[in-house]
């Protein structure tokens, strides 16, 4: 039973593989692996290759679609000419993946202000990495609230001052009383 | 970041427009020169680290030196207060991975961070720290984590908490230490600090059964708030209810309630998760599914593909073994044959395929045929097995399922769809009697066309061993003969194989068989030319080997009983001499194989891809060895050499193992030693054995090492006689006696003089299970029919209290020391009993099968019913009573 039990550990906690944007060709725009997967550079190439030629024709614009192949679960959706994946093994639960990639997009979406294309998305590179680093940590979930995602990557910024949605500012409200709080029990 | 990198006014109209468009890394290297400013641009330093970032996620590697330089120079923009300019300085770090001695610079940066007022800064230095440190720097940060882990801001609780999960991996002991912080972190009010600790709690107590059974009693009793950490407490709970009994009194499982519950959750994802749980619940009940069942049905008809996904995936796979619980989904489901995306619908297929009744085969046929064109190989060859599946369940259907199989078989595709389909048609022939003769034809007009050569090779085979049992053997030979003009060399030499097949087997064809192969005696190549002449001289009346027309006949076609690898290493170890090679002394153990077929569970080795080998066997090199020892020379032969046994434990100053080699009338014990430390030189080494606790044995031969110089193995022996043919057992405590001589490691000489010095090693036992070769036979119920019952012995036993019946099952196994058979020896997860097949070679060379039974009650009290089959009377009472003793 013993190494049964490990097993199970290693599945308990919902986990992803890798994250990829892509664009209309298949060219890497921001990607980010978390497993082991795919050792080496041109093994992570030939798997985008094959998730992108999998998916190209299929539509994707209006709902999250969701593939599965060689033991991998991915959902993904295409914005204008950039393509989101998120990919975890076979077992995951499908919802929690979908809830990873609608957080991808929509923070996406928020961060470059709905000019989701590839060419904003290079002029802002930074942004989509930072938001990539504030979504999974070591393929572990960190956040799946496109807002939360977006608050956080914009709060750094270079000229801070970029606005969000009204629910972000609603959040920074929250934060700073949160603030006041805590040094007022100290 | 507000200001594009590059000028990009009049590069509007340009679709191939990018800001990193001709970026070169030697320039993007030059630029990070500007981290050295006395007076950093934050912004321009941002941008030289998007840059190299961008390289990077390019797949543009940095040399050791190149990093080292980039770290170095980003370590220096900690001094900016550009909150911005810090969060890049934080992902180039991570991306970099220093090394420990760079780690070092920035520890103090970050841990300064770690303590900052700012809450960003002191979530992402946890996590950047946390993934670049090593267990000594761990110590010092500890109290900050601790901290860090009941934080009233959920970004940093949930870094510390997240880096925690990473770091257990690598220093188990002093995230163990955070429980008490941890479980505080579990009641926050924060969505995902809650997920974020309930997952790290669960990994620190994974191996404490109870306080997980603990964990999940008082969680699924509370609310938990995020929905992600509703998943997880579903998960932990199936893991509690799959290792705790039900209760046998109500029929009740724990917990049950919970998971129930969890099917009116507001979040999909919980309902979702709840439901896969229920269905996987091991010996789930149909008034246990149908909650669960009911809510995936509702999935089906969602607007989300990947709701739709989940949703006919899991049924699916319920399909497979409560393929009635099911079927109220079937409307449902056949409506998702036409859905857009693919995946769905061929699960959608399988579905029904595993769910149908007789009377919808053939329209789900119709549906299918349109269904197939557009699909991808993987998915058709899906189709193509749950196809296979329905038509063994409704044998009645061969015909309109075997013309769907032949039709497809023509279109196009790849190997594996090909393989699938042609494995299909064999297993059909097999099962299916009326099927065969239908089943045949397709082959035989697939290989007129059949662009795989390993497929038309298997096809010809089989068509050899078929074909001459059929009514009409005749029209086949077309179709072979065929081969032989229009293929290459490899299909023309297993068709002139199959022609002489027909021509062994089916009197009134020889003569036209033997004009044809006496044609293929003038072929291009040789292979084929030789198994022509073979052949027609075997056939041809005049045979040297048997007698007998069975005996060419067993020769020519009968499988071989040896493994083939071991076959390879012993024509290996031939060396060509007068004497010719000996197919009767190459060893018939198969070795014990790491189970291959574990990936793909349920998946039986069927088709044409038949029987595996095993891996290479040590027994030959073992047998030169011992009998270049003339002590051992009249020993007999050898009938088994053990796996080595450990007798030291790893990493002491000397290795030492045993092998045990099983002669008829002796055992020979060859110590493996090896000597670790390089400062000595043993010489005379001896192993002492006492034998007081085996009586039936007694030290005949002992064989010093000479020699035993630092990390140069060497064996030393000791041969004890025992009574013959006898399966004598017992304990044999071992003294390694050896002259220990001090070697200068700055010339290599050793002393003069040497010092008498022993080691004590562990105790070694012989068992019944040496005296038992693994030998397996292909059909169990043949083989065991034919043994008759003469000899048989049959007896209960009780095996009292077993942890589980697959526990039981591998004891069993393990002390008989046989071969399983058929796949016996995997016990189903919910199995309330189990019957295992093992064969095997007794000592004395006496074929054994044996035929165990196995049962289990409530309270685990395990019973088993052993029938033993051999040649010999006293052997079959002798495997009775090696499990009386056991």
């Amino acid at each position: 039973m013993g190494h049964e039990y490990k097993d199970y550990s290693k599945e308990s906690c919902p986990s992803v593989k890798n994250i990829l944007l892509l664009d209309s060709e298949g060219k890497r725009v921001a990607v980010k692996y978390f497993s082991d997967d795919w050792p080496t550079h041109s093994a992570k190439l030939a798997f985008e290759k094959s998730v992108f030629a999998k998916t190209l024709k299929t539509n994707a614009r209006s709902e999250v679609e969701i593939t599965m192949f060689d033991g991998y679960v991915v959902v993904y959706k295409f914005v204008h000419d950039l393509h989101f994946f998120v990919t975890a093994g076979d077992d995951e639960n499908e919802l929690i993946l979908a809830s990873v990639l609608q957080g991808f997009c929509d923070a996406v979406g928020l961060l470059l202000r709905n000019d989701v294309e590839k060419r904003t998305a290079l002029e802002n590179l930074d942004l989509i990495l930072l938001c990539i680093d504030e979504i999974v940590d070591g393929g572990i979930i960190l956040e799946t609230d496109a807002n939360t995602i977006a608050g956080k990557v914009a709060a750094n910024a270079v000229d801070g001052a970029v606005p969000f949605s009204e629910q972000t500012i609603t959040q920074a409200l929250a934060t700073a009383r949160e603030h006041l709080a805590r040094s007022l029990l100290k | 970041m507000a200001e594009p990198l590059v000028k990009k006014d009049d590069d509007r109209d340009d679709e191939d427009y990018s800001p990193f468009l001709g970026i070169e890394k030697g320039a993007v290297l030059q630029e990070a020169r500007v981290f050295n400013d006395p007076q950093l641009d934050a912004r321009r330093c941002s941008q030289v680290i998007t840059k190299l970032l961008y390289l990077l996620n390019q797949g543009e590697t940095f040399t050791k030196v190149e990093a080292t330089e980039v770290f170095f120079a980003v370590t220096k923009l900690f001094q900016s207060k550009d909150t911005g300019l810090r969060r890049m300085v934080y992902l180039m770090i991570k991306e970099l991975s220093p090394s420990a001695d760079e780690v070092i610079i920035v520890t103090s940066s970050l841990m300064k961070d770690m303590n900052s007022k700012t809450d960003m800064y002191r979530a992402n230095a946890i996590r950047v720290l946390c993934r670049i440190t090593d267990g000594t720097l761990l110590t010092q940060i500890e109290r900050y984590l601790k901290q860090a882990i009941v934080d009233k801001n959920p970004v940093v609780a949930s870094a510390a908490l997240v880096s925690g999960i990473h770091l257990l991996q690598t220093n188990p002991e002093i995230v163990k230490r955070w429980s008490n912080e941890v479980q505080e972190a579990v009641q926050s009010r924060a969505a995902l600090v809650q997920f974020h600790a309930l997952a790290l709690l669960h990994q620190i107590r994974q191996n404490d059964r109870l306080a997980v059974s603990k964990l999940v009693t008082s969680l699924t009793r509370g609310s938990v708030r995020s929905p992600l950490a509703q998943c997880l407490l579903i998960r932990y709970t199936s893991q509690v209810i799959r290792e705790s009994s039900m209760n046998m009194q109500t029929g009740d499982r724990p917990f049950f309630d919970f998971l129930e519950a969890c099917l009116r959750h507001k979040a999909e994802m919980v309902i979702f998760e709840a439901a896969r749980a229920i269905t996987e619940l091991s010996g789930v009940t149909s008034r246990e599914l149908t909650p669960a069942i009911t809510v995936l049905q509702l999935f089906l008809s969602s607007s989300k593909p990947v709701l739709r996904f989940a949703a006919v995936r899991t049924l699916n796979k319920v399909a497979m073994t409560h393929p009635l619980a099911v079927t109220n989904c079937n409307i449902d489901m056949e409506s998702l044959i036409s859905d857009q995306n693919r995946s769905i619908a061929t699960l959608a297929i399988t579905t029904l395929l595993k769910t149908g009744n007789e009377s919808s085969v053939d329209r789900l046929m119709k549906q299918i045929t349109n269904f197939m064109s557009d699909i991808a190989d993987e998915f058709k060859i899906v189709v193509v097995e749950a196809i296979r599946s329905l038509c063994l369940k409704f044998p009645l259907k061969y015909r309109s399922l075997m013309n769907f199989l032949s039709s497809i078989l023509r279109e196009e595709g790849g190997f594996d769809y090909k393989k699938a389909i042609v494995d299909s048609i064999v297993i059909l022939i097999r099962d299916i009697p009326e099927a065969k003769e239908s089943g045949l034809f397709h082959l035989c007009e697939f290989i007129e066309d059949c662009e795989f050569t390993y497929l038309s090779t298997q096809i010809l085979h089989f068509l050899g061993n078929e074909g001459p049992k059929t009514s009409d053997p005749s029209k086949y030979i077309r179709y072979i003969y065929n081969r032989v003009i229009l293929e290459n060399a490899t299909v023309r030499a297993s068709a002139v194989s199959t022609l002489a097949k027909f021509g062994a087997f089916v009197d009134s064809l020889k003569p036209r068989i033997f004009v044809l192969l006496r044609r293929c005696l003038y072929d291009s190549d040789d292979e084929v030319r030789d198994r022509a002449t073979l052949y027609l001289n075997m056939i041809g009346g005049d045979g040297l080997v048997g007698e007998t027309d069975k005996d060419v006949k067993e020769f020519l076609f009968g499988s071989l009983d040896v493994p083939l690898v071991n076959l390879e290493t012993s024509l290996r170890n031939y060396e060509s001499s007068e004497e010719p090679f000996d197919i009767s002394t190459v060893p018939k153990e198969v070795k014990s194989q790491p189970h291959a077929e574990k990936k793909a569970p349920g998946k039986k080795p069927t088709g044409l891809g038949a029987p595996t080998t095993g891996p290479t066997s040590a027994v030959d090199s073992y047998e030169k060895l011992l009998l270049s020892i003339p002590e051992f020379a009249g020993f007999g032969e050898l009938f088994k050499s053990s796996a080595p046994v450990e007798l030291t434990e790893a990493e002491t100053e000397y290795a030492v193992n045993v092998v045990k080699h099983i002669y008829d009338g002796h055992v020979v014990f060859q110590y493996n030693c090896t000597n670790t430390i390089p400062e000595q030189l043993l010489e005379n080494v001896t192993v002492f054995v006492d034998a007081s606790e085996a009586e039936e044995f007694s030290e005949v031969a002992s064989k010093p090492l000479r020699t035993l110089p630092y990390d140069s193995p060497g064996q030393s022996f000791v041969a004890f006689e025992k009574p013959e043919g006898v399966p004598a057992v017992g304990k044999f405590s071992n003294l390694l006696k050896f002259i220990v001589k001090e070697v200068d490691p700055a010339t290599g000489e050793a002393d003069e003089e040497g010092v008498e010095d022993e080691y004590q090693l562990e105790d070694l036992e012989v068992v019944a299970a040496d005296y038992m070769l693994k030998v397996g036979v292909s059909n169990f119920k043949n083989a065991w029919d034919n043994m008759g019952a003469d000899c048989e012995r049959v007896d209960e036993y009780g095996l009292g209290v077993r942890e589980s019946l697959a526990e039981a099952v591998s004891a069993a196994i393990n002390i008989l020391g046989m071969q399983t058979c058929e796949g016996t020896d995997v016990v189903p997860s919910n199995a309330r009993s189990h019957t295992c097949l093992l064969s095997g070679v007794f000592i004395g060379n006496v074929k054994v099968l044996a035929r165990i039974s196995f049962g289990i009650d409530g309270p685990k009290q395990v019973a088993m019913k052993l029938a033993v089959r051999s040649e010999d009377q006293a052997v079959s009472d002798a495997i009775h009573e090696i499990v009386a003793n056991g």
